[in-house]
């Protein structure tokens, strides 16, 4: 499958020659299964088969659960109490549901950083980035349309608010904004929809992953050094590679279930520490909570939504450009979805021909510079809009926009980068047998 | 989630560093940490303050506040009230009464329906009122102490119920009631307990916060009834996957012993 040389599928017994000839399904498998995948991989790898395993725990336990839920205004609330009462497991189906959705965006997010440390997203895997990013949009959707299910108070006004953004577009966005909601405010035919929606978007997701593994099974994996792998030769990639099976599957199933006991611990012990207590009062469409929040994976781009209020000179500057059509609100919603359109446009950013970020200097810090910016945007978001709140949300978007526009694009062309490995096998050497590395003279001769 | 609270430790941490003032600027209502029997990985509720509980419901809160969501014969299950079957039909008998749609009228109810739900005094229903507030919110209102000390809904129902001054005020013709736990400190719900409310019949004490801390067990249960059996769930499964986890680590440090092996020994070029 991938361009780097290795062994493929051959039938040997009948059974597999006669299926090989009408269907080359277990040659897809074996294919797929046995990859050469470099030897280097650390545990920031590993969160990809947390994210596949999370998708199928999310769609089975999501599958029950839609067997006893019932999508009306009236009826929404009880079923889920029905489901937690009456329903056999249903508080742990419902629990792993709810927390599971908080375990993938974790997974995510990680996989999402890591690919920025390590430019997993520099050619030629911006494919893999990009289906990665719609993947990570449609796991935002399904989410959000998740969380109204419930049709607790929080679910309400979430979607009441998150709604009210496409509202803000000029002159279209009302219209738009009632076409979402099926009338002009969050009632029977949202929810209704919504329930249709977050049933559909998972195997959308599960498509777009096959093609995620697709695109970076023709590329290969990218590694923590950055260097591909030598392909020449069977015998030379053999030096830089292992096949996924077993050693990567056993790496990988190892860290799974260490994550899977805390996740465990947490829905066992504390199944609500991650939601929101609003979210058990039933949704009333005359009392507005007193601090609508969104899930904590929201955060920061909620963050980023709340930080551009009419009194920032940007704003003001775009609205008097564009004769007010462009005021506070739309300029939020601009910047919030800009925060994710430039994290898409990540591989055609960033300008260093160094993939890596452990041989990047500089880079290092401004990438940890935004991961903590991340985090404080995270922060903020949980926060009510007020100073000093906002003046902080303004300063993490504001880094968060010159990290991917300015920093990236500068980097590549006024840093000094260090010297890379020559091979995947070298830097293996010297980190997974580090007695062997150290102790071996390296021939200076060679 | 581990990383979502560390990282707003973090954020927490930045915030007590740089900030000193800002938490303090909203009065936080006080709110008791109470011991309650059902916290922690272990903790599992107590039949007879449930019981207690109960009583201190039927005879004093039921007046104005439904239990909707909760079953009658829910009150049977060992993992909650656990009361007999038969006095499960005779609490049902003789204390609560629903409406029934097709006679059209008022009933004594059956084990099989639900506690009504009762709007007349405009009051709240309180089948989930322990999940549905956060007794405590700290530091700085990012909830981090829930790791530690529970979202806190049973503390916040007792400490809300034992928390009266004794203050009224009257606004737009509603009389407020000044009370320490409740948000904003003005509550619009009559002080409901006075001391020596509910005799109980195994004689324990009922001063109000003794009986508060009862009703809010109670509530605890009406609103996570299935919590001993999701614990118990928990805990099995992180056993076995904490046994799986060494397993699995073992396997993996086997198959890669060679692969490590190999490039120790091998010369480096």
């Amino acid at each position: 499958m991938s361009g780097i040389p290795h062994d493929h599928y051959e039938p040997k017994t009948g059974a597999e020659k006669w299926l090989d000839k009408r269907l080359k399904v277990v040659a897809l498998l074996y294919d797929t299964l046995m990859i050469p995948t470099p030897k280097n991989l650390n545990w920031w790898w590993i969160w990809g088969i947390v994210l596949a395993f999370c998708l199928v725990l999310q769609i089975v336990t999501g599958i029950v659960l839609a067997m006893h839920y019932t999508p009306h205004v009236d009826l929404a609330f009880a079923s889920v109490e029905h489901i937690m009462r009456n329903v056999n497991g249903g508080f742990m189906l419902r629990y792993i549901h709810t927390n599971g959705a908080s375990l993938f965006f974790l997974a995510v997010y990680i996989h999402i950083f890591r690919g920025l440390y390590y430019g997993s997203y520099k050619a030629p895997r911006e494919v893999t980035w990009i289906i990665g990013m719609l993947i990570y949009l449609c796991m935002m959707g399904t989410a959000f349309m998740g969380y109204v299910l419930p049709w607790g108070q929080m679910s309400f006004w979430g979607a009441t608010v998150i709604t009210g953004l496409f509202g803000a577009i000029p002159f279209i966005g009302e219209p738009i904004q009632t076409w979402l909601l099926g009338g002009p405010a969050v009632d029977n035919a949202t929810l209704n929809r919504f329930f249709s929606l977050h049933y559909l978007l998972p195997f959308v997701i599960a498509g777009l992953v096959i093609v995620h593994v697709w695109a970076f099974h023709s590329t290969g994996n990218n590694n923590p050094t950055g260097v591909e792998v030598r392909r020449t030769s069977k015998a030379e990639a053999e030096k830089d590679t292992l096949p996924f099976w077993p050693y990567f599957v056993m790496k990988d199933l190892f860290a799974l279930v260490l994550i899977l006991v805390v996740f465990f611990a947490i829905v066992g012990f504390m199944p609500n520490y991650l939601g929101h207590p609003d979210n058990y009062i039933e949704a009333n469409p005359l009392a507005t909570p007193a601090h609508i929040v969104p899930e904590w994976y929201f955060l920061p781009f909620y963050a980023i939504l709340r930080a551009f209020t009419s009194d920032v000179w940007v704003v003001m500057a775009a609205s008097w450009i564009t004769g007010g059509i462009i005021d506070a609100k739309f300029f939020g919603v601009l910047a919030m979805f800009g925060a994710i359109i430039v994290l898409a446009l990540t591989p055609w950013l960033d300008t260093s021909a160094v993939r890596s970020g452990r041989y990047r200097p500089m880079f290092k810090w401004w990438f940890w510079l935004l991961a903590v910016d991340f985090i404080v945007l995270m922060w903020c978001g949980a926060m009510p809009a007020e100073p000093p709140y906002s003046i902080i949300s303004l300063i993490g978007a504001a880094y968060w926009f010159a990290y991917f526009l300015v920093i990236l694009p500068l980097l590549g062309v006024i840093e000094k980068p260090l010297a890379q490995p020559e091979t995947i096998e070298e830097d293996f050497r010297a980190h997974a047998a580090p007695t062997g590395g150290t102790h071996t003279v390296v021939d200076p001769a060679e | 989630m581990i990383r979502k609270t560390t990282l707003s430790a973090l954020a927490a941490a930045l915030c007590l560093g740089l900030m000193p003032s800002i938490g303090s600027a909203a009065e936080e209502a006080h709110v008791t940490d109470y011991d309650f029997s059902f916290e922690g990985p272990f903790g599992t509720y107590d039949q007879f303050q449930l019981q207690r509980g109960l009583q201190v419901y039927t005879e004093i809160c039921s007046a104005c506040h439904g239990l909707r969501y909760v079953p009658i014969r829910t009150l049977g299950s060992e993992t909650g009230p656990g009361l007999p079957e038969d006095q499960v039909r005779a609490y049902a008998a003789d204390f609560v009464e629903v409406y029934d749609t097709e006679l059209e009228d008022y009933r004594a109810a059956k084990p099989s329906d639900h506690f009504p739900h009762i709007t007349s005094a405009g009051a709240p229903d309180l089948s989930l009122m322990a999940k549905a507030r956060a007794g405590f919110h700290g530091p700085y209102g990012l909830g981090i102490n829930q790791f530690f000390r529970g979202i806190g809904g049973a503390e916040y129902i007792a400490s809300l119920l034992a928390g009266y001054t004794g203050e009224e005020s009257e606004q737009a013709g509603t009389i407020l009631y000044e009370n320490t736990a409740f948000p904003g400190g003005w509550i619009s719900m009559a002080p409901p307990l006075w001391g020596e409310d509910v005799d109980f019949e195994d004689g324990s004490p009922n001063d109000i916060e003794s009986i508060s801390k009862d009703v809010a067990a109670f509530l605890m249960w009406a609103a996570e009834p299935k919590m001993m059996e999701r614990k118990h769930a928990g805990l099995v499964g992180v056993l076995f996957l904490t046994v799986l986890t060494c397993l699995l680590y073992l396997t993996n440090k086997r198959i890669w012993a060679p692969i490590k092996k190999k490039t120790k020994d091998a010369p480096a070029k």
